[in-house]
């Protein structure tokens, strides 16, 4: 009842000093239309990434050979090579075929996939630039061997011929999958012709050849930054293959992925995974030992830290709130001044303390939440097209929104109480002869 | 007390900047009675003291010292939000400079003593509108008062004034801002109000001819009563039969 009525009466202040109340608005309107743009910027970066980190895989395990952290037992050798200085990785420290498949026999419950890969040619610095010539044109390609698990978890759609046979893993045969993106670039885009080719790799100097079996569809990475018409592909090999090339066959493997089943808690796995290893392959090793890192809390500490930076941008942001708020207050103490006489009869015609509080106070509420749903609408589109900028789709938080309101209707009262307060204390008779 | 008296004011003393140096006494102790249905007129030339008086019967100021009573309730014993209420209800004030809000349509005006009241919407602008149909201000009920003539912001003021049945209507100056004709027009209204609806009026007024028109005159001189006399005014209907 009073309430609408004191909205009603305060926009139709508003209304008589447009120019006034737009000017009031101003501080409000770029403070909230700051903190909505960064949210809604630091928002969809977040999703993106986690996105991108789920597509990676969440209940994903990285298990490495990493140097021992020195807080770790590694004194008990009596051989230390000083702080600074750790000897390069040998043969031996690697994570062997033995020790894989007794981990998988002991943890079968817990781990649904282990995923190994190998790039063919690629030493310290990476594998060199690799391309498939056919007449005129050619396309970029890297060479990569996954093993059965990760073409089971990684599953590409297959357009034409088949995918590798068990055969093919196990002997380390010479066929190879393309992508559809290199069929259309070399053979025009028909896959079945390519099925049974030879195709040729080259790299640097060195060339690979593999049969064709099959062509699977391309699906671009994420975070590339704009389209290539030549974007690297893939040759998909069976991982002893790559190995054979590399002449790593007997090699152990520093680095490999667990896909744990659904039910397993990642962060306590991974400390059951690094004790599993440690201390039973690497008690004794006085340089190496085995590290896990669950993807949950990768991401888990990255959106803290993306959370951290967007809220500290905010705060920054927030300060010309702040500014706004006593920019409201003061315009509420001329409005007040200008209204004594009003104040005066509102109080003669029997208006309490508290109405004209009330009054007051609705009023500079009022400003603040139209100059917030004026910063909202601006933050937001600003906020969209910065994502948009960066290449992305911008995901509003809804979250930022409701706070937004809230904290300039927050604003409004807190700013507006003094005010409201000083024009409800007003003496009637003072207010009633005011000029 | 009889049940007639509606206002009982016994050695009203008030004085400003109390405590201090400059320290003086404005009405040194007044004492009069005003009757239920009375239209009685308060002179005095300024300074006299009648705007001081006026703050104190229309419960804007309490006095330093003595008693008074309106409508039976002791004012001395009443506490700021009391006040309010009773401002609300029992008195209607009408100004000498209208005081009508701004921006807010004559309607809204009207209305709004009986939202401090608490009414109802619907039943607010019922009644609002019945009260401007009594000061003949139907047809410009939605204009702002910077759309009124003086003469028309006053009939709504007095509209206002009646909005909540208030036991007594307290008119400041009210025509001191109009043109004799306009003024003639506002003193009928309040003789029509006192003379069909019987209700009590104090009129403030520096001028001796208006307050001829009034039932009794009581006259202030330097914060004393210095006469009581009874107007000349007999009626409108002897008026209009002139």
């Amino acid at each position: 009842m009073l309430f609408t009525e004191n909205v009603l009466v305060a926009l139709a202040g508003l209304k008589a000093n447009i120019m006034r109340s737009l000017l009031t608005m101003l501080g409000i309107i770029i403070g909230i239309a700051s903190v909505i743009a960064i949210m809604t910027v630091g928002n969809s970066i977040t999703l993106i990434v986690n996105s991108t980190m789920q597509d990676i895989g969440a209940n994903n395990l990285q298990v490495g050979v990493m140097q021992k952290s020195s807080d770790s037992e590694s004194e008990d050798t009596g051989m230390n090579y000083g702080s600074g200085y750790v000897r390069d990785m040998t043969d031996d420290d690697l994570i062997t075929k033995e020790m894989i498949d007794s981990f998988k026999a002991e943890y079968s419950d817990d781990i649904k996939y282990i995923l190994l890969q190998e790039n063919v040619g690629e030493d310290y610095y990476g594998a060199p630039a690799s391309k498939v010539t056919k007449g005129s044109k050619n396309a970029n390609v890297k060479i990569v061997g996954y093993n059965v698990d990760y073409m089971k978890f990684n599953k590409r759609e297959v357009l034409a011929g088949r995918e590798f046979l068990a055969q093919d893993y196990l002997e380390g045969k010479k066929v190879c999958m393309v992508s559809d993106k290199l069929v259309e670039r070399l053979y025009k885009g028909d896959n079945d012709s390519v099925i049974g080719q030879e195709i040729e790799v080259s790299q640097g100097g060195t060339y690979y050849t593999y049969h064709v079996v099959g062509v699977y569809k391309y699906v671009s990475e994420q975070f590339a930054f704009g389209a290539s018409d030549n974007p690297t592909t893939e040759i998909m090999i069976p991982l002893m293959t790559a190995r054979l090339e590399n002449h790593n066959q007997n090699k152990g493997f520093n680095f490999m992925m667990l896909v744990t089943s659904v039910n397993t808690d990642n962060s306590t796995f991974a400390t059951t995974v690094r004790d599993y290893f440690n201390t039973r392959y690497y008690a004794r090793n006085d340089a190496y030992e085995v590290a896990a890192i669950s993807m949950a809390s990768m991401m888990d500490s990255m959106n803290t830290m993306i959370n951290m930076i967007q809220l500290a941008l905010s705060v920054i942001a927030g300060i010309s709130l702040v500014v706004g708020g006593i920019g409201v207050m003061n315009i509420m103490l001329v409005s007040i001044t200008e209204r004594t006489k009003e104040i005066g009869t509102r109080k003669a015609l029997g208006a309490k303390n508290s109405s004209i509080r009330l009054q007051f106070i609705t009023e500079s509420v009022v400003i603040c939440v139209i100059g917030g749903i004026i910063g909202i609408i601006l933050g937001v589109i600003l906020g969209t097209i910065a994502v948009k900028l960066m290449g992305y789709s911008a995901a509003v938080s809804l979250q930022s929104i409701i706070i937004a309101v809230g904290f300039s209707m927050a604003i409004g009262i807190f700013f507006g109480y003094y005010p409201a307060n000083k024009a409800a204390k007003l003496n009637p008779i003072d207010a009633l002869r005011y000029e | 007390m009889a049940d007639n008296i509606m206002l009982d004011l016994r050695n009203i003393h008030k004085s400003f900047f109390i405590g201090t140096p400059n320290e003086f006494e404005v009405l040194h102790g007044l004492n009069f009675t005003v009757n239920k249905g009375e239209f009685v007129s308060i002179v005095g030339q300024s300074g006299s003291g009648k705007s001081t008086l006026m703050n104190i019967i229309g419960a804007l100021d309490r006095p330093t010292e003595g008693e008074y009573t309106l409508d039976g309730i002791d004012i001395e014993k009443a506490k700021d939000s009391e006040l309010s209420v009773l401002r609300n209800k029992k008195i209607g004030f009408v100004f000498q400079t209208y005081n009508l809000i701004a921006r807010t349509s004559a309607l809204k005006n009207v209305e709004l003593p009986m939202m401090y009241a608490g009414m109802g919407r619907a039943e607010r602008t019922e009644r609002a509108k019945m009260l401007l149909e009594e000061v003949e201000m139907t047809d410009r009920m939605m204009h702002k008062p910077d759309e009124l003539s003086g003469g028309q912001k006053q009939r709504v003021a007095i509209a206002r004034a009646m909005a909540n049945d208030p036991a007594i209507i307290l008119a400041d100056e009210p025509t001191g801002a109009l043109d004799s004709a306009t003024g003639r027009l506002i003193m009928d209204i309040f003789h029509k109000l006192h003379e069909e609806q019987g209700k009590t009026i104090v009129l403030i007024t520096h001028s001796p001819e208006l307050s001829q028109e009034t039932e009794r005159i009581i006259t202030l001189k330097d914060g004393h009563i210095i006469g009581e006399s009874k107007g000349t005014w007999t009626g409108l209907k002897a008026k209009e039969g002139e």
